[in-house]
């Protein structure tokens, strides 16, 4: 008989540093279905930053770093699909590159370890009903390396759609990017901000309270945008909705 | 000839030379894997409808006709049609034309008839290669009953006729059936556009008009 | 420095037209040594390279409501028509598995084919020519017309000479091209640049269209209307002596068969079969990598070319010929082969796949930063995702730097490539070409260079992380002006202001993720 499963975080580390809820939040509900879950102390980026701006040679200390913390456990999660895409497509690239073919192959095994937290609630643990409590009506942004690059599909919404209480509205050019491409805000911040207020726009003919999605990075991109322009809508995160009971509700603010 | 000009070897072993050192010494060829859809799961009859439907979709007009009925067929859609004269290529079944109306001019095509003679032709009738249903598509392959390319092309109106023999299903069975040293069009409705606003409007350089008999035996 | 095998002898500016480490001396027969290279798209000539950087350019084109309805219109209408007629196509995946390995395929095979089709083209009548470069390439056709006497040319869309700026080079020497596509004429008639690779008007409304009819064109009916057919229909009147009249037509191809010799264009408007079939010669200028191994090959691309590119099952003409035929068409055919740039791209293994392109420019119409931005952003004639890795491939890296990081990398590209190029891959290996480049040119590196260095050197050892976490959250420096209630930072300082002048920057917690484990859950695992 397989005992408990054992689960490693990958907080992020826009997380660990931003979004504590969002970490507290996964921890909350891989525990709530029987996980152990690890936090190993030495993590810190899976340098997706850097491969993504160009910046490859100074991302593989932070792959070799990723793959010594985390290969001694059976599987990796993460609320994030871009930093397991990076995981995933990203890492053994990397260190190709540079001639490391031992590493390059250590962290392809490791890729197949590593899940997005949708993923492995639904594919690894086989659950849609978490248990969770969030009597809100929330649209979903699918994120593009969720839905692309992972192919995560309609995992999250299976995810949402059994929460109770939760009354989950279809958010119109869901698919579409919301523009914030990590370094691409920044460098390309006008064409970013054209795309953000059409996501904008989506999100508030939904009439929504609620905007969430797996990833703190966009979550954060158009809940920057969102409060700026004092929308009263307000971005959570899937793990935070998850998380969520009767009796411990997600934080409202 | 052109082969003697200097200059054009050079560029031909630099190019390649290229190519070969950007490639290296072993490049990997792969293997093609061809798990797409070859044949057809249709009927004979079902491929002659979706071959109709489908010519239809795309704005060319559709008639279906036996044998003996395609002489009676033409000449109605000819009358309709207005035109006074007609271009056929030389070798066009004679019989196919025996009940057009004695005021009409039929010009049998000729290599020595220039672009302005084609140009002074208004309808021009021809049979064709192949049929693809999928997508709606005739092939001519300028064979004696098709004319040259531009006979097909001046001319604003085009009446083809094909056999349900011609059509196939799908594009893979259609290919085969064609030979590459003929000069080849394949025609899926009558000229378009969608260059403004990414809107279909037909009708353009090409025939403004196709009619497309099938003869169903 | 350690640099791998294949990324050394490119990419660096300083190192074009420097020996590639696998290249060795070869000799041809004029006894002159060739210096085998890794030579890029001349600077100079051609439509390759913009005047300013893409953020730059792409300033004034988000501000330009009429341009971003426009091309909103447009991408949507046409994103809808693909995802219909390919969802019809229940074997749409295995084909693109197929036409992907075709050209793969191609690409390792590429000196044999050429030569191949090279041989079935003589043999069929025909005449091939090579070109090094877009200047070689505008020299060779420019004799080649001037051979004929004829001092004008009518022209079928073709990327390949919009990117040697062909059309300049002939009426340098006093021939007429006259553009025949009706996008292609719009842009002419505008004296406009293309925006699009299959509708290059594709920025302009029919109310514009209208107006620059009514402008330009001899002769036209004042009454003309901005209904789409009229304008086809005053197109149509205005090429027809033309297309009658022409000695000369110029192409494109848009595949080239091997084993038969066979060239083919795909197009609507019949204006590429008048090109083709009526003057008395043909030239078609086609980029070394647009072949095909077999006639059986069609098969594929047929299928895949017309539903990704106008969301059509199949366009409305499609003309294949091989060589000269007896009696019908040009009795003179001409097939320029043209490298500018492509043997450079073919010559990295981690980007070879953008020749694979087959010029259907879906992945412009589904890219919703060409949506936004348009297609004269992007400065070459190679717009969109597939434009921002082939424009800077084809160019090196540093003449269209600004390209590769003209993306969010949502995939949204990837996804609808009929011929599934990695674009978003692709994308980020040259952004690590860039950074790679500017590391081995730049005295000084860039404040970016520094900043993601500290950065990884920072992230690269989990006590010195959370001494900076600890750091930017003690400060929670970052703020000038903060709302207090919502937790949130109005504006940034630095290059982190262009974060905030739309959006509002959280501000760091009291406490870490890492910091409330430890306290939560004691030691550290």
């Amino acid at each position: 008989m397989a005992g408990r499963p054992r689960v490693a975080l990958l907080v992020t580390c826009l997380a660990d540093t931003l979004f504590p809820d969002v970490g507290k939040a996964s921890v909350a509900v891989l525990e709530r279905l029987g996980c152990e879950v690890v936090f190993p102390a030495a993590q810190t980026c899976c340098g997706q930053a850097h491969i993504n701006t160009g910046y490859q040679r100074d991302a593989l200390p932070l792959v070799r770093g990723f793959v010594e913390t985390f290969e001694g456990f059976d599987a990796v999660v993460a609320p994030s699909g871009s930093c397991v895409g990076s995981v995933r497509h990203q890492h053994a690239i990397v260190a190709r590159r540079f001639g490391d073919e031992a590493l390059a192959q250590r962290a392809e095994g490791l890729a197949a370890r590593t899940y997005e937290l949708s993923e492995y609630l639904v594919d690894v643990l086989g659950v849609t009903d978490v248990g969770a409590s969030y009597p809100h009506t929330v649209t979903y942004h699918p994120t593009c390396h969720s839905l692309r690059m992972l192919g995560v599909g309609d995992k999250p919404l299976a995810l949402l759609r059994a929460v109770h209480g939760l009354q989950l509205v279809e958010l119109p050019a869901a698919e579409e990017c919301c523009g914030f491409g990590g370094t691409f805000a920044v460098k390309n911040a006008d064409t970013s901000t054209a795309m953000l207020a059409d996501k904008m726009s989506a999100v508030l003919t939904t009439g929504a309270e609620v905007c969430a999605a797996s990833d703190s990075s966009c979550l954060m991109h158009i809940g920057g945008g969102l409060s700026r322009l004092k929308t009263g809508v307000r971005t959570v995160h899937l793990a935070e909705i998850l998380a969520s009971t009767d009796d411990v509700p997600a934080g409202v603010a | 000839m052109t082969a003697a000009v200097p200059g054009r070897d050079i560029a031909r072993e630099t190019v390649l030379t290229r190519i070969r050192d950007a490639l290296g010494p072993d490049p990997v060829v792969p293997e093609v894997s061809r798990d797409y859809v070859t044949g057809s799961d249709l009927e004979p009859d079902a491929v002659v409808e979706r071959f109709a439907e489908r010519v239809d979709d795309y704005r060319a007009t559709v008639h279906r006709t036996g044998h003996a009925e395609l002489p009676a067929t033409l000449a109605a859609l000819i009358t309709a049609s207005g035109a006074g004269r007609v271009g056929v290529p030389v070798g066009l079944d004679y019989a196919w034309l025996t009940e057009l109306p004695d005021d009409l001019e039929v010009v049998r095509d000729q290599p020595t008839y220039d672009t302005a003679a084609l140009d002074t032709l208004e309808l021009v009738v021809t049979a064709s290669t192949v049929g693809i249903a999928e997508t709606g598509t005739i092939v001519l392959d300028a064979s004696p009953d098709q004319g040259r390319r531009a006979l097909t092309l001046v001319p604003d109106h085009h009446i083809c006729i094909i056999t349900t023999d011609q059509i196939v299903h799908t594009v893979p069975e259609a290919l085969p059936r064609l030979d590459p040293t003929r000069p080849l069009t394949m025609i899926s409705g009558p000229s378009a556009t969608s260059d403004i606003e990414l809107d279909r409007v037909e009708g353009v350089h090409g025939p403004r008009t196709l009619h497309v008999i099938i003869v169903t035996d | 420095m350690s640099v791998a095998p294949q990324e050394r002898g490119k990419g660096a500016p300083q190192e074009r037209g420097k020996r590639a480490p696998q290249e060795r001396g070869k000799v041809v027969p004029q006894g002159r040594t060739l210096l085998p290279v890794v030579v890029h798209a001349p600077r100079g000539v051609g439509h390759l390279r913009g005047d300013e950087s893409f953020p730059d350019a792409a300033r004034g084109a988000l501000a330009d409501t009429q341009l971003r309805r426009n091309l909103g219109h447009a991408t949507a209408t046409i994103r809808d028509k693909r995802a219909k007629v390919v969802g019809e196509v229940d074997d749409w995946e295995a084909l693109r598995t197929a036409g992907k390995a075709i050209k793969d395929h191609t690409m390792a095979r590429l000196p044999e084919l050429l030569t191949q089709l090279e041989a079935n083209v003589t043999a069929a009548g025909g005449v091939v020519h090579w070109a090094r470069d877009a200047t070689e390439a505008n020299q060779i056709v420019t004799r080649l017309v001037a051979e004929t006497g004829s001092r004008e040319v009518v022209k079928v869309k073709s990327m390949a000479t919009q990117e040697i700026a062909l059309n300049e080079a002939l009426a340098d020497a006093g021939i007429e091209a006259f553009e025949t596509d009706l996008a292609e004429l719009i842009v002419q008639l505008g004296d406009d640049k293309p925006s699009h690779i299959l509708v290059p008007a594709i920025h302009k409304n029919r109310a514009e269209i209208r107006e620059l009819f009514a402008r330009t064109l001899p002769g036209v009916d004042p009454e003309l209307t901005d209904d789409p057919a009229a304008l086809a229909g005053a197109a149509r009147q205005h090429l027809r002596e033309r297309f009658l009249t022409a000695k000369v037509g110029i192409s494109g191809a848009n595949f080239a068969v091997a084993d038969t010799g066979t060239l083919s264009v795909v197009e609507s408007e019949g204006n590429g079969r008048m090109c083709l079939t009526l003057p008395e010669t043909l030239i078609t200028v086609m980029g070394i990598e647009k072949l095909v191994p077999t006639w059986q090959d069609l098969e594929v691309f047929l299928q895949l070319l017309p539903r990704s590119s106008t969301g059509e099952r199949m366009n409305p003409y499609t003309s294949l010929w091989t060589g000269v035929h007896e009696g019908d068409g040009p009795q003179s055919f001409h097939l320029v082969l043209l490298d500018n740039g492509r043997t450079a791209v073919l010559a990295d293994e981690a980007g070879r796949e953008t020749l694979n392109c087959i010029r259907c420019s879906a992945c412009l119409n589904v890219c919703p930063v060409y949506e936004r931005a348009g297609g004269h952003a992007y400065g070459s004639v190679y717009p969109g995702p597939i434009g921002a890795i082939l424009s800077p491939q084809l160019t090196g890296i540093e003449d269209n730097a600004s390209l590769p990081y003209a993306s969010t990398l949502c995939g949204a590209c990837y996804e609808v490539c009929p011929v599934k190029i990695d674009i978003p891959s692709i994308l980020v290996h040259l952004r690590a070409e860039h950074v790679e480049a500017q590391r081995e040119t730049r005295r000084v590196p860039t404040a970016e260079a520094i900043s993601m260095a500290a950065a990884s050197w920072t992230m690269a050892d989990a006590s010195r992380w959370e001494k900076a976490q600890t750091a930017s959250r003690a400060g929670r420096l970052l703020g000038r002006r903060r709302d207090k209630d919502a937790g949130r930072i109005r504006s940034l300082p630095g290059p982190l202001a262009a974060w905030t002048a739309a959006r509002d920057a959280p501000r760091p917690p009291a406490e870490t993720f890492r910091q409330w484990w430890a306290r939560d859950r004691g030691a550290d695992t």
